[in-house]
């Protein structure tokens, strides 16, 4: 078991290597970085120093070595649009892309699973149904047209809540800010919240659902009916649990997917997020803000995958006691 | 006899379907009293497993019972509803499932689903629950229950598994169950133990057993009573011994003639045909057209010569870290021209790799195989070409051994066109001479697989295996999946194919009666190890190996039929 | 292979399929019915957009100002021309852009859909027939991608293709990067289905019976496996079309996919939303039920398939 965790994680440093290098050759590869920082009126000379004082005379793996050690130091160099270190600009912008993906992430998961397994065990009932054909229309109506048709309905034609920003916010400690300690800081996350949350929900209530079915067709569940075993104990012990273990890694990566949407979330409500930094860098090819975004998103990503396969050892005992199954 | 525990009477079981309404159960009447094991026969799809269902109330909708009674202890429970049936399964009835592997819940301990299968059915403490559970692990003799207790399902070998669920099945005290071909996934060893479990729990409990199987040597060894069913309905009920020693239904005559025998060897399988006939085989047109080989000079057309393979178990980048598993461990036999050679063991004994890697289809780790005089090793892309052609394979699963998205003709014609047999215009006219010997109708080459029974799809494999008119045929338990009167068609085909085109045949079983009607000689392998070679009948009479014997000990004595034949 | 001119009239592919087990299932799902039906309606009338619009929305000549901002069936306040779904801004016939809209959404859907799928069933076949290293290179890269949401790939790669073309080039192959991007962002779901499927399939006997003829390993993958594996591939096409259409609308919507000269429905929504609050609903409306009948459609009918075609579920 400790050895299984053991090369996940180096595995998951291998990832972070790769994307590393995949930052890395966007940052030196796409477009001339000098041409970028220097604009029109430039010496040969000033070119030179420059390119000196950024290393890129440097071989290659030199380069990629500095940047690796930049990266780990929080330093992804300065963001050619506005100019400023890049750390600074997504750290004063991610508690409110963190807030955001949260509320939506608890919101999807738990509605998620509790309307997966309620669909399932009532195959063929009304409710089940209603809430199936819904959930395909959730799943073909783009996250920007939900968060469209909210904002119409909420805001411009009831004019209840709040369709752009974040409200008010709280500082906290160093460099945080919440929106969960004012009232018009939660008003205005109700919308964007529901429009990220979602689609995921619908997704991972579909795919509970999927799952579930699989499980009540194994012998198992056949044998523990034929043995007497309430259907209630049936459904939420023994195939509520076996559900789980498929579940729960494409949940992990539907985590990962909600601080990906909540770009166009961020996009459509105007939430000053790291998401919208990171659209207005794609459309101005701010390699360095792009790079950075890249590197952190995935240290996030590798994490959750992390904390999925350690999870994941803890429900299947298999995984447990026969420490070698690889895949 | 006492008064019966369960009675069925005339149960009909309907599924409604596209093509009109479907009775896989009709008419269907037997009791079943305390003590009595009683053995329910018969091919698949003849309703033996439906009839299960059906009694303890878990048939899968569309399915339903649309007429007749099941009485349990006196009382009606065919029309209780949905939550009496449950009270009633597990307190009353249980149900053993053919596959251990997967009836277990792979989350939770053994003693976890032994224990609230008890308190549920007898509402005792959790200690108490817990006492009984172990009682239960070392009655159906699971060695060390305390510590197996706390162990999941997966640390369990098929055979222990098995006796887990026996356990379970027993939690409440029942006073009926349902065993659906408890043993077919066990090897034979395995197999008898679990019956020989099954038979003293029925004595000692008083409790009335219905187990459904495939299998005549269960049948035998284990039943008191057998119904015999044939398309849903029963064709004869009696004692086993009446049954099976003089079989008043033709088609239990039928099914009877076409079992073989482990005591005598016969030269064909008597056949008595019931219900559908198949096609003939009609092997003087087909010997008519084969080439007749020369025989190879050593008399020996095949030499296995020290064979060995290993698979990798845990793989590394460095090598000294991985671990291998040794399938097959310096094997060597000969096999004659002309004769049919067995190979026999239980499965992972490594038989099935030992003739993958005769086709090719495994690289061998050492060793060598010499045919007609020339290694294997020395062979270049020429020589296995035509060494290929010489080769054919018949395998076991005839659901899996043919292409479900090509036609059969195409089937057929494929190693024809590989290897340039014919001119292009002439292999349809053969395709479907090769079918029309080997007894499929007409218009067999333009159906796909799916269209045909399990026995005319073996036929299919042993028409594209004909096409290269090979001399040596490989058969990969090749009637293990099929129901004994198609078995019998297909080895009297197999015979055939021996006696008068003179092919040479690798044939491999788990089956030793099959073995002992088939093979001239035959070799017994254990754990990847060849442990002994004889010829048939001294094998049989006189084994030298002390697994062997074992071996021999445990097949079923089917003594009950001789008279039958 | 049987060559089909010298044989008796044999059952012919079409007589087979309207006998299958499939057909039939097809013709009891009204929901399957109608979703094909909406969705053929939509690609044919993209198709024919020229032949259907009343106008053409890219030629500036039959522009005209004065008719910006017309209702729907309301006649306008200037010219007195009357537009089924009203007008934009610009003035041009929001149905007629919303055909041609259709045109660059559907076109972009398809192409990297059958983009994914060729990757996808190349490197899945590759690495379930192979196995070993060939498979653990595949499969790793595989799992890093899905690691990362395939909308977040896509706008990654969007964005530096955006950096690499030249700046007079970018509008030009916009369309193409998004089509490299939105497939290359989900050849991963074809790769481990067309694995899976390999892994069961090449271990069947008929695939060891093609190998025992001799057949090379790229006719057994082809002839063999390749046909036995498509159920599987055609469910995740389908739903990967429906994917592929909304991803190419939620890129263009946020300015970085379809270029505003060929403006596809999710431009056309990215231009209506501004028009939305001041009361100018058409112009996002209409575009909006179009993609949303689109994909709702292609879901339903990918959904259908899915159970349809899984054997399990019969």
């Amino acid at each position: 078991m400790l050895a299984f965790i053991i090369r996940r994680v180096g595995q998951s440093l291998l990832v972070l290597m790769i994307v590393g290098l995949v930052a890395f050759s966007m940052f030196r590869f796409v477009g001339d970085p000098i041409d970028n920082m220097l604009g029109q009126e430039r010496t040969i000379e000033d070119v030179e120093r420059l390119r000196g004082q950024l290393g890129l005379d440097q071989p290659f793996v030199v380069q990629y070595y500095r940047f690796l050690e930049g990266a780990v130091q929080g330093n992804f160099g300065v963001s050619y649009r506005q100019g400023r270190p890049v750390a600074d600009i997504i750290f004063e912008r991610a508690p409110a892309t963190l807030e955001l993906a949260a509320v939506s992430g608890i919101l999807a998961v738990l509605f998620g699973i509790g309307l997966g397994v309620f669909t399932a065990i009532r195959r063929d009932g009304i409710a089940a149904n209603v809430i199936m054909a819904t959930s395909l229309i959730g799943v073909s109506l783009p996250t920007f047209l939900i968060g469209i048709l909210l904002i119409y309905l909420f805001s411009v034609e009831l004019g209840w809540l709040p369709s752009f920003g974040r409200g008010e916010t709280v500082r906290l400690g160093g460099w945080w800010t919440t929106g969960f300690l004012t009232e018009s800081g939660l008003r205005a996350l109700i919308l964007p919240s529901i429009t990220l949350g979602l689609y995921q929900m619908t997704l991972i209530m579909r795919l509970v659902r999927s799952e579930m079915l699989e499980v009540l067709r194994q012998d198992y569940i056949r044998f523990a009916r034929a043995r007497g075993i309430r259907e209630r104990v049936v459904n939420f012990r023994h195939a509520l649990k076996n559900t789980m273990v498929p579940v729960v890694t494409v949940i992990g990566l539907q985590l990962g997917s909600i601080i990906a949407f909540a770009i166009i979330t961020e996009t459509v409500f105007q939430w000053p997020g790291v998401g919208l930094l990171f659209i207005n860098a794609i459309q101005f090819v701010d390699i360095p803000v792009m790079a950075a975004y890249l590197m952190l998103i995935s240290v996030m990503f590798v994490g959750i995958n992390l904390l999925v396969d350690i999870l994941y050892v803890f429900i299947d005992p298999r995984l447990r006691i026969d420490s070698s199954g690889g895949k | 006899m006492s008064e019966p525990v369960l009675s069925i009477r005339n149960l009909t079981v309907e599924i409604p379907t596209r093509h009109g309404i479907v009775n896989p159960v009709r008419n269907v009447s037997y009791d079943l009293h305390p003590g009595e094991i009683r053995g329910v026969v018969g091919e698949s799809g003849a309703g033996k497993s439906m009839t299960g269902n059906a009694v303890i109330g878990l048939l899968d909708p569309p399915a339903h019972i649309t007429q007749g009674e099941i009485w349990l202890k006196g009382e009606r429970v065919d029309a209780l509803d949905f939550e009496a049936k449950r009270r009633m399964r597990g307190r009353e009835i249980s149900m053993i499932f053919q596959d251990p592997l997967t009836s277990l819940n792979p989350l939770f301990t053994v003693g976890e689903q032994l224990v609230e299968t008890i308190q549920l059915h007898l509402g005792v403490s959790a200690s108490e629950a817990k006492k009984r559970a172990l009682a239960l692990l070392d009655r159906v003799s699971i060695p060390n229950p305390e510590e197996r207790f706390n162990q999941y399902p997966h640390q369990f070998s098929g055979g222990m598994r098995q006796r887990v669920v026996i356990a379970l099945a027993l939690c409440s005290e029942p006073s009926v169950i349902i065993a659906d071909e408890p043993t077919t996934a066990l090897d034979v060893s395995v197999q008898a133990q679990v019956l020989d479990l099954i038979k003293e729990l029925a004595r000692e409990r008083q409790v009335g057993v219905i187990l459904v199987t495939h299998d005549m040597g269960v049948i035998a060894d284990t039943t008191d009573t057998v119904t015999v069913m044939y398309a849903g309905e029963v064709v004869e009920n009696g004692t086993t011994d009446q049954v099976l020693g003089a079989p008043t239904h033709p088609y239990t005559r039928s099914l009877i003639s076409a079992v073989p025998r482990p005591t005598v060897k016969l030269d064909r399988f008597p056949l008595i045909e019931y219900g559908k006939r198949e096609g003939g085989f009609k092997i003087e047109a087909l010997a008519q057209s084969w080439p007749r080989t020369k025989t190879s000079d050593s008399g020996r057309l095949l030499e296995v010569k020290g064979v060995t393979k290993r698979f990798l178990e845990r793989g590394s980048l460095i090598p000294s870290w991985r671990s291998y598993f040794t399938a097959v461990d310096e094997v060597s036999f000969d096999i004659h021209d002309g004769e049919v050679f067995g190979l026999v063991g239980e499965s992972g004994s490594g038989k099935s790799t030992v003739a993958r890697m005769i086709a090719t289809l495994y690289p061998m780790d050492g060793g060598d195989i010499v045919f007609d005089g020339v290694p294997l090793s020395t062979m270049g892309a020429e020589g296995l070409a035509a060494y290929r052609r010489q080769i054919q394979m018949i395998f076991q699963d005839p659901f899996s051994s043919l292409n479900p998205r090509m036609k059969v003709g195409d089937i057929v014609a494929e190693p024809l066109h590989h290897h340039r047999l014919l001119p292009r215009g002439e292999v349809d006219q053969r395709v479907r001479q090769l079918l029309d010997w080997v007894g499929l109708a007409k218009d067999a080459w333009r159906k796909y697989p799916h269209e045909f029974s399990g026995g005319q799809r073996q036929r299919i494999s042993i028409a594209r295996a004909l096409a290269t008119q090979p001399r040596f045929l490989i058969c990969d338990e090749p009637t293990s999946a099929l129901d004994v009167s198609i078995q019998a068609q297909i080895l009297n085909i197999l015979k055939d194919l021996q006696e008068h085109l003179g092919l040479t045949m690798l044939f491999i079983s788990h089956d030793l009666p099959v073995v002992r009607q088939v093979c001239d000689r035959v070799g017994v392998m254990r754990r990847g190890q060849l442990v002994e070679v004889q010829d048939t009948e001294t094998l049989f009479t006189a084994p030298e190996h002390g697994y062997t014997r074992e071996l021999l000990s445990l097949m079923p004595k089917l003594e009950q039929l001789d008279t039958a034949v | 292979m049987m060559s089909d001119s010298t044989t008796p009239p044999a059952p012919g592919r079409f007589r087979r399929f309207r006998e299958s087990d499939f057909f039939y299932a097809f013709t009891r799902s009204p929901v399957a019915m109608a979703s094909f039906a909406v969705v053929a309606l939509l690609v044919l009338s993209s198709l024919l957009a020229p032949l259907i619009a009343p106008y053409n929305p890219f030629d500036p000549a039959s522009l005209n100002l004065m008719n910006g901002f017309t209702a729907p069936l309301a006649p306008n306040a200037f010219t007195g021309e009357s537009f089924l779904m009203g007008t934009d801004d610009q003035g041009r016939d929001v149905f007629s852009t919303i055909l041609y809209g259709m045109r660059i959404s559907l076109f972009v859907g398809f192409a990297a859909v059958l983009f994914a799928m060729v990757l996808g069933i190349t490197l899945g076949l590759l690495s379930g027939y192979f196995g070993g290293w060939v498979e653990t290179i595949i499969m790793r890269a595989a799992d890093i991608q899905l690691t990362f949401p395939s909308i977040l790939v896509a706008m990654l790669i969007f964005g530096v293709a955006k950096g690499v073309t030249p700046v007079e080039y970018r509008d030009e192959m916009a369309i193409w990067v998004l089509i490299f991007a939105i497939g290359l962002s989900d050849w991963v779901q074809f790769a481990r289905v067309v694995r899976g499927a390999t892994l069961v399939e090449q271990g069947k006997d008929y695939v060891a019976a093609a190998r025992l003829i001799g057949q090379r390993p790229t006719t057994i993958m082809i002839r063999h496996i390749l046909p036995n594996v498509l159920s599987p591939v055609l469910v995740i096409a389908t739903i990967s079309l429906a994917l592929a259409i909304i991803a190419e609308a939620t890129l263009s919507f946020l300015g970085v996919g379809a270029p505003p000269t060929q403006p596809s429905l999710g431009t056309l929504i990215r231009i209506g939303q501004g028009y939305l609050f001041s009361g100018e609903w058409w112009i996002l409306f209409f575009p909006a039920c179009t993609l949303l009948a689109l994909a709702l459609s292609v879901n339903l009918l990918g959904d259908w398939l899915r159970d349809a075609l899984n054997p399990r579920l019969k």
